[in-house]
C-alpha cells in the first residue's frame, strides 16, 4: 500500500513501470562490470592460453595449429621433468609437515593455556608477510658461510655444516622449510577453530569409560575433523602448485635449475627465454593440476550443501 | 571442550606449555635475525654471528636501503617502490571491496536467473592459477597503453581480487534474514535504499576483513608486480627481491634486512592492529561458502 503513496497523485503509471524495470535490472547491472572483468580476465585468458599452448610462439604470439607438440616437448624437457618432481618433493612435505605441526599446535593450544591470543598471534604472523621477505630472510639465515653454520661454530659446534642453499641436491629442503615457517601456523588457526566445535558431551563419555586424552584425540576427536583436513590440504596443495615467490627470493630456481618449480619453469620460458608456445603449455598443466585438486572438492563441498 | 581437560596433571602441563614456548621462538626467531641484523654494521655481521646483539648499534642499514641501495641499475633506494605499492594498493584494495560487497548483495539478496552460475564462475576464479592469464593480460595491457603503470596493476589486482571479497561478502549476507529485505521492499525501500540503510550499518566486520584481506595480499604480491610493471613502477616485493639478488659489489646484509623490514612493516602493523580479521580472512578464504 504504502508503495503508491511515494508518487505524488496525478502520476500516471508510465514512470512506474520504468521504475520497476530499472528496479528488475539493477541488480544485474550492478553486477554486470564484475561478469565482464572475469569472464574476459579469467575464462577468456584460460581459452587464449589454452589456444597460445597448440602454437609454436615463441617471441610473439603467432597462431599457426601444431597440436600437442609443445605438450610432447614439455614431457621431454629435463627441466620441466625436474620441475614437476621438485613439486612433488616440496608439495608432499610441505603439506604434510604443516598438517603436522599444526596439529599437534592447536590440540596443544587448545588446553586451556594462558596467553592463548598472544601465542596465537605469534604462530600466524608469518601468514601476514610476503613470501619475499620470507625467503629473504631464510637465505640470509640459511647462508652458507655467515648464517647457521657460523653461529652453530660460535656455539662450539665447530663440526656443524650446513650448506643445502647451494647444494643441487638439497636446496628444495631450504624452500620447505621457509615455507613451513610461513603457513604451518595457519593450519593451526584451522584446527583451533576446528577444535573449539567439537562436541564435548561426547569426549566427556569416553572419559568416563576410561579412555585417555591422546586415545580420544587419535579416535575421536581427530576423526571428526576430517572436513577441516581436507579444507586445509587443498589450501597447501593450491600453495604448494602456485609457488614462486618464495623460491625466486631464495634460489631463483638454482643452483641449475635445481630447485625449478612450474610456476618458475612457467614464468622463465614465457617472459624471459621466448618459448610463448611452451610456457602456455606448461601453465594448461598446472590449471590441470588444480582442476584435478579442486573440481571433486566442490563437487562434494556444493552436494553437501544441497543435503543440508 | 575445554572443562574435559582439567584433569591433567602437572608434569604434562609443564611439557605442554614448554612445546608451546619452544614453537613460539621458533616462530619468532627470523623476526629477531631479521631485525638485529638490520641494526649492525658490516663489519660486524662478519664478526658475530645470527643470534648475536649488535655490538655499536647503527641505523646505517636502514637509512641506505630507504634511500641509497641498488635494486638493479638504479641506486635510490626502495622508497620509491614503497610508494608505488602504496598507490597500488590503495585503489585496488578499495575498488575491489567495494564491487565485492555490492555483487556479493546481489548474489545474496537479489538472485537472478543464473546468478548462482555466475557465483560458481566466481568460486572458480578463486582457485585459477594464475599462470594462466599473465600473458593474455600483459598483451592486453600493452593495447590498452597500461604496461608497466601502476594503473595497469590497479586493474589487475581489482580483476584478481574481485572473486575473493564478493565470496566474503555473499557469504555474510547471506546469513542475514530475507524477510528483513522482503520487509523492507513492502515499505518501498528500492535496490540502493536497502543496501545503505539496512545492510551497510551491519557490514563493519566483513568490511574489514575484505581490506585487510586484500591489504595483504595486494601488498605482498611478487607475480604480478614482476610480470606486470618494470622500472619506476614496480612494487616493493619486486625492488626488494632485486636490492637483494643484486650481484654487484659487497653483498650488505643489514642493507637487505632492512629492506625486507621496511617490506614487512605495513603488513605486519596491520596483522597486529587488526588480526583478528585477517584470520577471519584466511579462515573464510578457505572454508568457502
Amino acid at each position: 500500500m504504502e508503495h503508491t503513496q511515494r508518487y505524488p497523485a496525478g502520476v500516471t503509471r508510465a514512470p512506474s513501470r520504468f521504475l520497476d524495470a530499472l528496479q528488475r535490472w539493477l541488480p544485474k547491472l550492478v553486477v554486470a562490470p564484475t561478469f565482464v572483468l572475469i569472464g574476459v580476465g579469467i575464462y577468456g585468458y584460460m581459452l587464449w592460453t589454452g589456444v597460445l599452448s597448440f602454437t609454436s610462439s615463441s617471441f610473439l604470439p603467432v597462431y599457426d595449429f601444431v597440436g600437442f607438440d609443445q605438450y610432447a616437448k614439455l614431457m621431454a624437457n629435463d627441466r620441466w621433468l625436474t620441475a614437476s618432481l621438485n613439486l612433488g618433493i616440496f608439495g608432499g612435505l610441505f603439506i604434510l609437515s604443516c598438517l603436522v605441526i599444526g596439529v599437534i599446535l592447536a590440540i596443544f593450544l587448545d588446553q586451556r593455556i594462558r596467553q592463548e591470543g598472544a601465542i596465537r598471534t605469534i604462530y600466524l604472523y608469518p601468514m601476514a608477510l610476503s613470501m619475499i621477505v620470507t625467503g629473504t630472510v631464510w637465505k640470509w639465515i640459511l647462508n652458507p658461510s655467515l648464517g647457521l653454520e657460523k653461529l652453530m661454530h660460535d656455539w662450539g659446534w665447530t663440526s656443524f655444516s650446513f650448506d643445502w642453499l647451494v647444494s643441487s641436491d638439497m636446496a628444495i629442503y631450504t624452500i620447505v622449510m621457509a615455507a613451513v615457517w610461513q603457513a604451518s601456523g595457519f593450519v593451526m588457526a584451522l584446527f583451533l577453530a576446528g577444535l573449539r566445535g567439537v562436541d564435548s558431551s561426547i569426549i566427556r563419555a569416553a572419559r568416563v569409560d576410561g579412555a585417555s586424552l591422546p586415545l580420544i584425540y587419535w579416535k575421536i576427536i581427530l576423526p571428526s575433523l576430517r572436513p577441516v583436513f581436507f579444507s586445509a590440504v587443498m589450501v597447501l596443495a593450491h600453495i604448494a602448485i602456485k609457488s614462486f615467490d618464495l623460491v625466486m627470493a631464495m634460489t631463483a630456481g638454482g643452483p641449475g635449475y635445481s630447485t625449478d618449480l612450474p610456476a618458475v619453469f612457467m614464468y622463465a620460458h614465457t617472459f624471459t627465454r621466448g618459448q610463448m608456445g611452451l610456457g602456455s603449455a606448461s601453465a594448461m598443466l598446472m590449471l590441470g593440476a588444480i582442476l584435478a585438486l579442486i573440481v571433486p572438492y566442490l563437487y562434494s563441498e556444493l552436494r553437501e550443501k544441497r543435503h543440508d | 571442550m575445554t572443562d574435559v581437560v582439567r584433569t591433567g596433571f602437572r608434569p604434562s602441563r609443564v611439557a605442554i606449555y614448554g612445546l608451546l614456548l619452544l614453537a613460539a621462538l621458533v616462530y619468532l626467531i627470523p623476526l629477531f635475525i631479521m631485525l638485529v641484523t638490520s641494526f649492525k654494521t658490516p663489519m660486524d655481521i662478519r664478526t658475530g654471528n645470527l643470534m648475536a646483539l649488535p655490538t655499536d648499534w647503527t641505523t646505517a642499514g636502514w637509512t641506505k636501503a630507504w634511500s641509497e641501495a641498488c635494486t638493479g641499475v638504479q641506486c635510490e633506494g626502495i622508497r620509491g617502490y614503497f610508494w608505488n605499492s602504496f598507490k597500488m594498493t590503495v585503489p585496488a584494495v578499495l575498488i575491489s571491496t567495494l564491487l565485492g560487497a555490492f555483487n556479493g548483495y546481489v548474489l545474496s539478496k537479489w538472485k537472478f536467473k543464473g546468478s548462482d552460475l555466475f557465483f560458481g564462475m566466481l568460486l572458480f576464479g578463486c582457485f585459477v592459477p594464475f599462470q594462466v592469464v599473465l600473458l593474455p593480460m600483459a598483451a592486453t595491457l600493452g593495447k590498452l597503453g597500461l604496461a608497466n603503470t601502476t594503473a595497469g596493476l590497479v586493474l589487475v589486482h581489482v580483476i584478481y581480487g574481485v572473486a575473493f571479497t564478493t565470496l566474503f561478502f555473499r557469504n555474510y549476507y547471506v546469513a542475514i534474514p530475507d524477510a528483513l529485505i522482503k520487509a523492507a521492499r513492502l515499505d518501498g525501500a528500492g535496490f540502493f535504499t536497502i543496501f545503505f540503510r539496512i545492510l551497510l550499518p551491519m557490514s563493519t566486520p566483513i568490511f574489514m576483513v575484505s581490506l585487510i584481506w586484500q591489504f595483504t595480499q595486494i601488498w605482498n604480491d611478487f607475480l604480478f608486480g614482476v610480470v606486470f610493471a618494470s622500472g619506476d613502477s614496480q612494487p616493493i616485493t619486486v625492488a626488494l627481491n632485486n636490492l637483494v639478488n643484486t650481484s654487484t659489489g659487497v653483498k650488505e646484509y643489514n642493507v637487505d634486512m632492512a629492506a625486507a623490514m621496511i617490506a614487512a612493516l605495513p603488513t605486519l602493523v596491520v596483522y597486529i592492529v587488526a588480526g583478528k580479521y585477517f584470520i577471519r580472512g584466511l579462515t573464510a578464504g578457505s572454508v568457502k561458502g
